[in-house]
């Protein structure tokens, strides 16, 4: 990985030897991650899953992606009213260190958010598609939906990513 | 996707990397700088900021005031708070801190997985236990950047700003600052030698084009950075009720 080789890069130009107090990070890590997916919902390439009911299309983050996450912490949502675009964040997750953009697969209405999760941002890791759902669109343009990944090719894309 | 054609080939297959040299910059200006260049630039980045002014509390995104923050002698000696667009902890810089930033496309960094993960299992900067710098990450679809805050030096009065976190890594051990820090100054000759360092470094792995600052400020007033400077009413208003779930 780039940014370890800079660091031990730096540590070298920097006569640092050893930093002591975590072991580093593994050279190549080895798991066999098996993540829920569900079948009936469509997802991105960016892991995350719509459930389509009528006019309604409900939002949330996969399994694969809460596992990669690890302990969120807090969840920043749009306001109800807010539109949304297919492909661009609607929000973003924090986990531990890192903030996350979260991608809204539709365009439309945001009608409705997840309350419970400003309180409990814990149910995006332990619920990913029932309670940790993030957020409710009215969709502007439906066909979109199509052009998304399927459980078996999301599955797909999940293991080659891995696979790095 | 957005990052095909953004990186020019370099001649020796690295990636190319601007880098952006200032010193004693405010850290809120710093911020801003970085989320600008995360959302609306395709390049590869490293800022480089020795030191800054006036000494300043960041907090990261999520951050409750009241549970990090000692209200009282912040609004007595009006020490600005400001809260950052990355998650992570609450430090207190100022021209002791070394500050080094990467913004990076996924894509055009060879072997780093598109996933958020790699990013996080960098350890933190330590010698022997204790920390002499921390860094936190935010990561958008196709880019991400990594910011660190090194202590080449700090005040220890200044850590009496800050309240010892509820919520911290195992390593804090619960630990008051000035037992879990250390001042990398006890550890190598000079600044210059740290910055020039990185540098070095940097260039084994990418093609280093050091970029003026001004080149890359547009008039582009339409993008508006998340990071946030709390006022004072932000802060009294805090210090006077229980702080609710409404965020400032």
């Amino acid at each position: 990985m780039a940014l370890r080789l800079w660091a031990s890069s730096a540590a070298n130009a920097l006569k640092i030897s050893g930093t002591g107090a975590r072991a580093a990070a593994p050279a190549y890590t080895i798991s066999r991650y098996f993540a829920t997916v569900l079948d009936g919902l469509k997802y991105t390439s960016t892991h995350e899953w719509v459930k389509h009911e009528g006019d309604v299309a409900t939002v949330g983050i996969t399994d694969h992606a809460q596992g990669h996450l690890g302990e969120v912490v807090f969840m920043e949502l749009p306001d109800t009213g807010a539109k949304v675009s297919a492909g661009e964040s609607f929000g973003n997750v924090e986990s531990v260190k890192a903030t996350s953009d979260v991608n809204s697969p539709v365009s439309g209405e945001v009608i409705e958010v997840n309350t419970k999760l400003t309180e409990t941002p814990g149910l995006i890791n332990s619920s990913p598609y029932e309670e940790g759902w993030m957020i409710k669109v009215k969709p502007s343009s439906p066909a979109e939906l199509d052009s998304l990944l399927d459980a078996a090719k999301y599955t797909k894309h999940c293991e080659e990513e891995d696979a790095h | 996707m957005a990052a095909a054609g953004l990186t020019r080939a370099s001649s020796a297959g690295r990636p190319l990397m601007r880098l952006v040299t200032m010193s004693g910059a405010p850290i809120l200006q710093q911020l801003h700088l970085e989320e600008r260049l995360l959302r609306t630039t395709g390049d590869n980045w490293c800022i480089i900021n020795d030191g800054t002014a006036p000494p300043t509390i960041v907090m990261g995104v999520s951050g409750r005031v009241s549970e990090l923050v000692e209200i009282q002698p912040v609004l007595r000696d009006q020490v600005p708070v400001v809260r950052r667009f990355s998650g992570g902890g609450t430090v207190i810089v100022d021209q002791g801190t070394v500050f080094v930033t990467f913004i990076c496309n996924k894509a055009a960094v060879a072997g780093l997985q598109p996933f958020p993960r790699d990013i996080m299992t960098w350890s933190d900067y330590a010698f022997s236990q204790l920390k002499f710098g921390g860094n936190a990450q935010s990561i958008t679809k196709n880019r991400w950047v990594h910011h660190t805050s090194f202590l080449w030096d700090y005040d220890v009065k200044n850590m009496d700003y800050l309240k010892i976190p509820k919520r911290a890594p195992e390593y804090r051990l619960a630990r008051k600052h000035t037992d879990f820090l250390c001042r990398m100054k006890e550890y190598m000759p000079s600044r210059s030698v740290f910055t020039d360092g990185v540098i070095t470094a940097l260039r084994e792995q990418f093609l280093v084009e050091p970029t003026d600052i001004e080149t890359v400020l547009s008039d582009d007033d339409a993008f508006v950075p998340s990071t946030k400077l709390l006022s004072e009413q932000d802060l009294e208003e805090i210090a006077s009720s229980k702080e609710s779930l409404h965020r400032v």
